[in-house]
């Protein structure tokens, strides 16, 4: 079966990036297919490279990366909403006039028109959020 | 066509639950999850009406964000099955619409 995965909440925030990493994995350890893990609002802000958790703790964003990595997963940031939260790849970067990118290994920046597709091509679309 | 509710809101803090009990159609599951487990305890102010929407719909509540709050599996109302995550995506797939009450 086809998912898609919509997450609208930053991480360390409550519970829904952790949720919605859980859920992710275990679909895909089931045999799910995953079309698309769209990050949306605060959402954005599990893409970014630049977060440091202490050491016993999860590391959100990497270990969004290294899911991607291991299921070739599409992780997309709104593109509005990143660029509000400052989370901007080189292009974007060099485009505003910025001194450095921030996004983590396999994310992307894309439109709102990901999130519909991912609607249109998924079975099952789940939203984690606050 | 079946819809999968899902509630992720203490019955404390917000009235999610209580939303969706009154608009869920009557023998749609209800997952609970994150601050949603609190409500699964017995003796609560919320007991009585997850007591009543039992008799409507099959409840689970997810099991690691159970044991994540520390609460005892004896002190579950009578009739909520719990799930780990596997079970969760079987849900997701075992109905049609995924409505989370954000």
């Amino acid at each position: 079966m086809k998912f898609g995965i919509l997450i609208n909440e930053g991480p360390y925030t409550h519970q829904a990036s952790d949720s919605a990493y859980h859920f992710t994995e275990a679909a895909l350890r089931a045999g799910h297919q995953v079309v698309r893990v769209f990050f949306y609002h605060d959402g954005v802000n599990n893409g970014t490279r630049l977060s440091v958790p202490p050491q016993d703790d999860r590391n959100i964003s990497e270990r969004w990366s290294a899911l991607g990595q291991k299921y070739d997963l599409e992780l997309i940031l709104c593109v509005a909403a990143a660029q509000r939260r400052g989370l901007l790849d080189e292009d974007e970067a060099k485009r505003a006039g910025k001194d450095g990118s921030n996004m983590a290994p396999g994310f992307q920046i894309s439109g709102l028109g990901q999130l519909i597709d991912a609607g249109i091509q998924a079975d099952r679309l789940i939203v984690f959020g606050d | 066509m079946s819809v999968l509710h899902i509630v992720n809101k203490s019955p404390f803090d917000r009235n999610s639950l209580d939303s969706c009990l009154r608009l869920a159609k009557a023998d749609s599951p209800i997952l609970l999850i994150e601050d949603g487990i609190y409500a699964v305890q017995k003796n609560t102010a919320a007991a009585e009406r997850m007591q009543q929407a039992l008799s409507n719909h099959p409840v689970y509540a997810l099991r690691s964000d159970l044991q994540a709050r520390g609460i005892n599996p004896d002190n579950i109302i009578d009739g909520i099955s719990l799930v780990d995550y596997d079970g969760f995506v079987e849900l997701t797939t075992e109905h049609d619409k995924l409505q989370s009450w954000l």
